[in-house]
């Protein structure tokens, strides 16, 4: 079976930025400027208090492996089996991912491990922002 | 809403179920509605209210040739048409209609007719999960469980031990998809879907639907069956994101839903005879068990290891065999519905004898919806 391709995000203006901040190699969360609070997925406005004061900043990349499930079905981005992950970034919000640099078998993904963000240039506008084990 | 002030009165499943190629989408919502009028006694004349998901309610009341008053459209996935139980119950004590048809179908298995899948790229979901290659519910509603399992200290043996379960009830039910006894063994050895769930963890893709009439309880000694009431109800949604659930070990709208319900019912969880937990893959047997509180956090499996759960149990749960083994056509939420009816009218296959309070519990769009109707055969 042929390799098939991702399907890519379509940016809104709501998360433009964040796409921008991926394909120049940065994690771009947000920060409530009224609560504090960490957020994800983008938009322009605080989740938990509903302020429009927030601010864009860069994350540290980093977090540990909170779920996955390993897909054998035959699936866009993989001939072989994958894993389809949730990770739980340093500052608070999760985000799903694929883990790469990684044996992808219940064995080589314990729950917990540290992980760090790494990119994968899709086309000119889309960059992925994946994890891969820490130190890797 | 009130306790008892509105009862079902028709309820019906297709005439076949399983693989139905001569019907498409629509007629199977239509046929489950010609049997729902029939078991009532009524004309699709008589109805006044109708709710549906999957088809436009505006679809159904025009192949029906009904002309309602009173509307409803929600469609949150497989829970839809628990909520659809609890607007009727508000419409009819506000006096919006009388008497209301809610209808499923759904072709999932032959795809006739059926509502084409979306390839969405531009929600939140479309841009921060489907590039990740997810590809609907047994890539996605399945990322909690290994969480699930290590926060609790449990194994994939106790996910197999549902399906085993759940097996021996759908033995009793001549109208199960499939009746064969499973082991754990079996379970654990069918082909992997998404590590850690193989194949007989995940529910069956099969055609078919069913349909509901509510009335006031008032009017509901005038039919012909037996009036089912309408105790309590809740309802929920929480994200229609997967990886943005708060609680990977719980779901958010199950226990909104569940507590709603219990408080509207003002009942226990002792005083409940019979449950039905949506299942769409093995997990949810165990999040909807603690998340209603039958059971502590962590403790479901081996509450269903012990038997409560099984014929014979004390809490005899998805006696219809459920959506691992019974059937399961996209939407399942109202087959769970039909089998508390039926248990509460005393007509199941594998009847719970002297049932007086059944319990319907709905997941909709992975963990997004839920919703929950309580049922009495008591007035
Ligand atoms: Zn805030």
């Amino acid at each position: 079976m042929a390799k098939m391709k991702r399907m890519l995000p379509t940016p809104t203006p709501e998360t433009q930025h964040f796409w921008d901040g991926a394909r120049d190699g940065e994690l771009l969360l947000q920060r409530c400027d009224d609560c504090s609070d960490a957020y994800f997925p983008p938009r322009p406005f605080c989740p938990k208090c509903g302020s429009r004061k927030v601010s864009v900043f860069k994350a540290s990349g980093k977090g540990f492996l909170l779920s996955y499930v390993i897909n054998t079905r035959p699936q866009p981005i993989s001939e072989t089996p994958y894993a389809i992950a949730v990770v739980e970034l340093e500052e608070g919000p999760r985000m799903m991912t694929n883990i790469v640099e990684c044996e992808q078998t219940p064995e080589a993904l314990p729950l917990d491990m540290k992980l760090e963000v790494t990119f994968e240039q899709q086309n000119d506008d889309i960059t992925l922002p994946l994890f891969k084990p820490a130190g890797a | 809403m009130k306790q008892n002030s509105v009862a079902v009165v028709g309820a019906a499943e297709t005439t076949d179920m399983g693989k139905v190629p001569g019907m498409s989408q629509i007629m199977l919502h239509a046929d489950a509605a010609l049997n729902a009028l029939e078991d009532a006694g009524l004309k699709p004349s008589d109805i006044d209210g109708i709710a549906t998901a999957g088809e436009w309610p505006t679809s159904i009341a025009h192949y029906l040739g009904i002309t309602p008053t009173w509307v409803d459209g929600t469609l949150v996935g497989g829970c839809s048409f628990m909520m659809h139980v609890r607007h009727a119950a508000a419409a009819i004590n506000e006096g919006l209609c009388e008497t209301v048809l809610i209808t499923h179908g759904e072709s999932g298995r032959s795809r006739i007719g059926s509502s084409p899948y979306p390839m969405d790229t531009v929600s939140l979901a479309g841009q921060f999960e489907i590039p990740y290659g997810v590809m609907g519910p047994p890539s996605m509603f399945t990322i909690p469980v290994l969480r699930y399992l290590k926060e609790y200290d449990l194994t994939v043996e106790d996910l197999a031990m549902v399906s085993v379960i759940q097996r021996e009830w759908a033995a009793k039910n001549p109208r199960s998809s499939f009746k064969d006894p499973l082991t754990v063994d079996d379970v654990l050895g069918s082909s992997m879907i998404a590590w850690p769930f193989t194949k007989l963890m995940c529910c069956l893709v099969t055609d078919g639907g069913g349909a509901i009439i509510l009335t006031s309880a008032e009017r509901a000694k005038d039919f012909p069956q037996k009036p089912v009431y309408v105790l309590g109800t809740g309802e929920s949604v929480e994200t229609p994101m997967i990886s943005q659930m708060e609680d990977f070990c719980s779901s958010r709208a199950f226990k909104v839903s569940g507590a709603k319900a219990f408080e509207e019912a003002g009942i226990s969880h002792d005083d409940v005879d019979h449950l039905m937990i949506y299942d769409a893959f093995a997990h949810l047997p165990l999040y909807g068990l603690e998340d209603l509180g039958f059971c502590k956090p962590g403790e479901a499996a081996a509450f269903i290891r012990e038997r409560n759960t099984a014929p014979g149990g004390k809490l005899p749960m998805n006696t219809n065999g459920g959506g691992l083994s019974y059937m399961h056509s996209g939407m399942y939420g109202m087959y769970a519905l039909q089998e508390s009816i039926r248990q509460m009218r005393g007509t199941a296959a594998a009847q719970i004898e002297g049932a007086k309070i059944s319990v319907s519990h709905g997941v909709g769009g992975m963990f997004g919806a839920s919703g929950t109707v309580i049922f009495t055969n008591e007035a």
